[in-house]
């Protein structure tokens, strides 16, 4: 009973943003010819994938109940430590195995930095908000201190199709965010992992009690976010070829938004990847339909935020409605019974 | 506070120059803005939400006024308080409708209205600076000034007595009011507090309102201090006021937070920063040590009464 209502809730959840990604696409699409056009679509594939990884970072502590507010400046740490790595190879002139290497390097400082995070959280037991704030100013300092807030550039040629290239016309970064949503939705529901983070997200006193070791799921979630920056700096690497630190901050906040667009519970607990997945089309689609129409970057921020504002009004009188539904039935059911 | 106070006192054993009428008192001018958004946010910590889009609002307030004044053909400072406090607590009006009236938690809305905000302020100004503004607003107003013996002046200007004013105003309404301590139980307790019979909807627009307020005068400020108005100067300055006012001791959920915590903190950020530039560490390097800083904080400070 309690699985069907589960899943009756995500049906809604994803119909609601359906709905809306329609409304969005026919919108505009009736706004501008070009919006219904392969090169658009390739564009937004293009450019989906670096705030993707972000959120997918960023959707875990979600789920935990916590926040990572870290995850623009640890993937700009790692995008700096694969960079350095690449000059000290010899910059343009580095071989794969230099790229290899800088890569597994890069997402050990991913993961070293969520591993702080995560311990800080788990066994001082601080707030994941104000602990991972802490982290970013750290991570922002740290960045500007090492690259005097200088961009650095001039990587290896082989690097550009990672960022730029296709596979039989699909988008080698789209590729890339698909396999890790895939992999994550398996993590998150399929594995004793993903059980783990819904239970805390709910309740972590009884779901420590229940057997669940909170602090070292704890420890993992901010690790494996931390990972999942570092992929998403690695692909700004390839995609700008440069690092900058402070390169996609504005970004910081969309993640969350595409969150709680997505559904997910602000208090943790509930939500999937797929309705998240749904929500970050409709938020660059929203974005690349205005950018046609003519409109500057800061007026998709802004019906970013009026999306999500309208969203929630619409998910909150949905909820009244059903409870009222429930409600008179339930009165029904009652009355019923009492005639009997 | 211990902390604060280990390190004024070690860094004015390494720096001569660190307790100097002149540093303590540009420490002070620098840092009023902060401070009045930081005992703003206070009120909405304490009533257990949190408010991101606070900064942003204050750079609208800051167009918007300057419009208002130019239709007023001038102002002065009354004028400009009084639009400034209004155009803010309308702002915080917003945030708190939208709280209220859908049930969406504090984070999810101003996070939407921080988007909503920057982008249309963005857009309509068209990231335009206005250097060109009445000039109440950005003559220095001097409150007390000092020659020191090499001849350097120490002064303190209109911000810091503002500073002051709303220092004392947050405390009066949160220590001393009936409406403070409701603020306090509905922070810790929601539901408790609303059988116990206050009214959330004036909980949210009393803390979101008085954030508004708070914003829109530290926007006021801010002008008076910079002589510019910039749509992108203040955006980012939320999370550093956010990360001050929880070092300062008050709790992210609501129900504790005290006002001299929330100054001490922001101030320890602050001393900090001030110490490692007479210290002669490159200004580089000065956000990852504070960073350093408020991690090992709240890692001691949590350690000792760890998961109350």
């Amino acid at each position: 009973m309690k699985s069907l209502f589960k899943s009756e809730l995500i049906k809604s959840e994803l119909t609601l943003l359906i709905i809306v990604l329609c409304g969005v696409i026919v919108l505009f699409s009736a706004g501008t010819p070009r919006f219904l056009t392969l090169g658009n679509f390739g564009s937004i594939a293009f450019q989906l994938p670096a705030l993707g990884l972000l959120t997918l970072a960023m959707l875990a502590p979600i789920l935990s109940g916590g926040l990572n507010l870290a995850i623009v400046y640890t993937a700009n740490l790692s995008g700096l430590t694969l960079a350095w790595v690449l000059i000290s190879f010899g910059g343009p002139d580095a071989g794969p195995l230099a790229f290899a290497l800088g890569s597994i390097a890069a997402i050990a400082v991913g993961a070293l930095s969520g591993l702080v995070m995560g311990l800080v959280i788990a066994y001082v037991g601080a707030h994941p908000i104000l602990v991972s704030l802490a982290m970013m100013i750290f991570l922002r300092g740290l960045g500007e201190f090492l690259t005097r807030g200088g961009d650095i550039s001039g990587f290896p040629e082989y690097l550009r199709p990672i960022g730029h290239g296709s596979i039989l016309g699909v988008p080698i970064p789209l590729l890339l965010f698909l396999g890790v949503a895939a992999l994550w939705h398996v993590l998150l529901a399929h594995t004793r992992h993903g059980a783990a983070v819904y239970m805390i997200g709910s309740n972590i006193r009884a779901s420590e009690y229940s057997g669940v070791h909170t602090r070292r799921t704890l420890t993992l979630i901010y690790t494996l976010s931390g990972v999942l920056c570092a992929l998403a700096g690695i692909l700004m690497l390839t995609r700008f070829n440069s690092v900058r630190v402070g390169h996609g901050e504005a970004l910081l906040l969309i993640t969350v938004l595409a969150c709680f667009l997505g559904g997910v519970d602000p208090f943790g607990g509930f939500g999937r990847v797929l309705p998240v997945v749904l929500a970050l089309i409709i938020l660059q689609s929203v974005s690349s339909g205005l950018n046609l129409l003519g409109a500057n970057q800061h007026l998709s921020t802004a019906v970013w935020g009026l999306l999500l504002i309208g969203v929630m009004m619409l998910r909150h009188l949905a909820g009244r409605f059903d409870h009222l539904k429930k409600f008179c039935h339930l009165k029904k059911v009652n009355h019923f019974r009492q005639g009997k | 506070m211990l902390v604060l106070g280990l390190l004024v006192v070690s860094l004015s054993a390494a720096s001569d120059q660190f307790l100097t009428a002149g540093n303590l008192t540009s420490l002070l001018n620098n840092n009023a803005v902060n401070v009045i958004w930081a005992v703003g946010l206070l009120v909405v910590l304490i009533a257990g939400g949190i408010d991101i889009s606070f900064a942003v609002a204050a750079s609208v307030v800051q167009y918007a006024a300057v419009s208002v004044f130019e239709a007023l053909g001038g102002g002065n400072w009354l004028i400009g308080f009084a639009v400034a406090g209004v155009l803010g607590v309308a702002l915080g009006f917003i945030n708190a409708s939208l709280i209220h009236g859908f049930r969406i938690i504090t984070i999810v809305v101003t996070i939407a209205t921080f988007n909503a905000f920057f982008g249309l302020l963005m857009f309509f100004t068209k990231g335009r600076f206005i250097y060109n503004l009445p000039d109440w607003w950005t003559t220095r107003v001097v409150l007390w000034e000092h020659q020191s013996a090499d001849g350097r002046w120490a002064e303190l200007n209109l911000p810091v007595l503002v500073t002051l004013v709303c220092v004392v105003l947050t405390w009066v309404l949160i220590r001393h009011t009936t409406l403070g301590r409701q603020l306090y139980a509905f922070g810790d307790n929601p539901d408790g507090a609303a059988r116990a019979g206050v009214s959330v909807a004036l909980m949210q627009f009393v803390a979101f309102g008085w954030m508004g307020l708070m914003a829109g005068i530290g926007g006021l400020m801010q002008v008076n201090i910079t002589q510019e108005v910039v749509p992108n100067a203040l955006i980012g300055r939320e999370l550093d006021v956010l990360a001050a006012v929880v070092l300062g001791g008050a709790r992210l959920g609501g129900g504790r937070g005290t006002v001299v915590g929330c100054v001490l903190g922001v101030l320890l950020v602050a001393v900090t920063q001030n110490g490692l530039n007479l210290l002669g560490v490159s200004p580089f390097a000065f956000k990852m040590i504070i960073g350093a800083i408020i991690l090992l904080a709240i890692s001691t400070t949590n350690l000792s009464f760890r998961r109350p």
